[in-house]
């Protein structure tokens, strides 16, 4: 189980979050961007052996969206959220 | 006393898989009398020949030959698509210079690391042929690799829990029907009948069931064999395997062609390279320079005690979140849910492993007394839309085979049709579908649900 610490709640168990996904790159104007910078935004996330920047979401806590580091290898959090420490 | 024996004789007389082995047995029989030169075949006088000897000059399976600087095809990945895609490059196509590296040993990587679930109970009009194609291919995989698969046809039975369920698997049926796979609604009744153990889920439960619904086509059987089977036959007909040879990165030539390959032993070339490496396909084609729309996750998987028969199906409650069918030993081989991040983890986490076991005992409460002995968790890729990749990537010469959730079931067909690209140029029929231009052309095949994907 994975504590993550939330910026209001302090470090809580995994099981109040809902996984919100791993964080990729802002939405472009899909008329300012080619076809194939389109089609990447929409289907590509980063898929690292290490370290990925992932949004969480206490839905059964504060209702906080919040975003961590977290190592893909080990689950450990390698980089708590603004505000949390 | 008497609700006792009733239970063990119906559980007796439904055991499907007892006239199931009869059938394998005789299959094997058939096959045993023919003797083939090529490689040492496995039959009644090879038995006994060798018993004469007291076993001692049985011929290696497969040979570890020293390790070329030059095929015509690299395979990456040792593993069921590996294997398989190796077998048919040298049987259906001919081309037998072919190399397929490991970076651990052969039959450790995700073939031992899943459930051997064998089904086809898919939704798309792409996705279904493809599967009916690769379960009927795995039946008959004993005789054509000579290698007993252990194959049981038992039948995947899913409990059904809540509705919107009972209406996705309905759409299932009906998609199924047009392609020969077969799924069938029964009641709750005969479900608790075929499934005695089924004793949760009444009318006083959080969920309680609904009905069941039955994929006759499903089975189960053992991986080392299609590992070891499709390793030596491909083997016998000049295949190498390189196993504790690790790719470490793609080479690409002036041209951007794929060139070869770096490895812990060396640098191999070739001019067509087939990343067949599962959770990894990403780590290998980035050192290529490729982006791929894949995300690596882990899944669940622990297994029992051996125990007395008790379940002769593979039961499935996907409202519950898990799935589970008894091996030949007699363990309760049970699946889970995925982690919710990627993961590149091969255990799997207490919590995922606690819900699971929750899940299980409020359907099956006798389970309690039940010992888990092993746990593990596979890691797998999966598409953004939940469908397999086949394709020659944007590096000319390189080939991916990924996001297979689930890709045990899909070997014997994943194996063809790769070979097919792989050989020609051009996808199989079968696969045509699978290609990255779907992502182009963002023409998805979503099989998002029909996997324990969430």
């Amino acid at each position: 189980m994975m504590l993550i610490p939330c910026p209001f709640c302090g470090k809580r168990n995994e099981s109040e979050f809902i996984f919100g996904g791993p964080v990729v790159a802002a939405r472009p104007d899909p008329n300012a961007v080619s076809d194939a910078e389109w089609v990447e935004y929409l289907t590509i996330a980063p898929n690292p052996l290490g370290p990925v920047q992932e949004k969480w979401w206490h839905a059964r806590g504060c209702g906080e969206w919040l975003t961590i580091w977290r190592d893909t290898r080990t689950h450990d959090i390698v980089e708590a959220p603004n505000g949390s420490e | 006393m008497f609700v006792l024996l009733r239970w063990i004789t119906q559980t007796l007389c439904e055991r499907k898989s007892v006239c199931v082995r009869v059938n394998l047995f005789i299959d094997e029989f058939c096959s045993l009398i023919n003797i083939v030169t090529t490689m040492q075949k496995y039959s009644l006088f090879s038995l006994a020949r060798n018993a004469l000897s007291g076993h001692r000059n049985w011929p290696l399976a497969w040979r570890s030959p020293p390790l070329k600087d030059q095929y015509e095809v690299v395979v990456i990945g040792a593993g069921g698509h590996g294997l398989a895609t190796a077998y048919c490059l040298a049987k259906e196509f001919g081309i037998t210079d072919v190399a397929v590296l490991d970076r651990g040993w052969l039959g450790g990587g995700n073939i031992a690391r899943n459930t051997v679930t064998i089904r086809s109970n898919y939704m798309r009009d792409e996705s279904i042929p493809f599967y009916v194609k690769s379960v009927s291919m795995y039946e008959g995989l004993t005789k054509e690799l000579n290698f007993n698969m252990m194959h049981s046809k038992r039948t995947m039975v899913d409990v059904v829990q809540t509705w919107p369920k009972l209406r996705e698997l309905r759409r299932r049926q009906l998609v199924m029907d047009i392609y020969g796979s077969t799924y069938e609604q029964i009641t709750t009744d005969e479900l608790r009948r075929r499934i005695p153990a089924l004793t949760g889920g009444g009318p006083d439960a959080r969920l309680p069931i609904i009905c069941g619904m039955v994929h006759t086509d499903a089975g189960v059987n053992r991986h080392d064999a299609v590992a070891w089977g499709y390793a030596r036959a491909a083997d016998a007909m000049g295949v190498e395997i390189h196993q504790q040879t690790a790719v470490q990165s793609l080479i690409r030539g002036a041209d951007g062609a794929i060139e070869g390959v770096e490895t812990n032993q060396g640098t191999v070339r070739a001019k067509k390279v087939v990343v067949a490496v599962s959770g990894h396909t990403t780590t290998l084609t980035e050192t290529a320079g490729l982006k791929l729309p894949l995300r690596t996750m882990n899944l669940t998987a622990f297994v029992s005690e051996p125990v007395q028969p008790l379940v002769d199906v593979i039961v499935n409650c996907p409202d519950s979140g898990f799935y589970f069918s008894q091996s030949d030993k007699g363990e309760m081989v049970i699946g889970g849910a995925p982690d919710m991040g990627q993961s590149f983890r091969r255990d799997i986490k207490q919590n995922v492993f606690e819900d699971t076991v929750t899940s299980m005992l409020s359907l099956f409460p006798s389970f309690k007394k039940l010992k888990l002995m092993r746990q593990w968790g596979g890691h797998l890729d999966i598409a953004h839309d939940a469908s397999p990749i086949m394709d020659q990537t944007e590096v000319p010469g390189l080939f991916v085979t990924a996001g297979w959730w689930g890709g045990y079931k899909a070997i014997p067909a994943g194996g063809l049709t790769l070979a097919h690209l792989v050989a020609k140029d051009e996808p199989h029929p079968l696969m045509s579908s699978f290609t990255l231009d779907r992502f182009r052309h963002l023409d998805f095949v979503m099989e998002a649900g029909t996997t324990t994907a969430r």
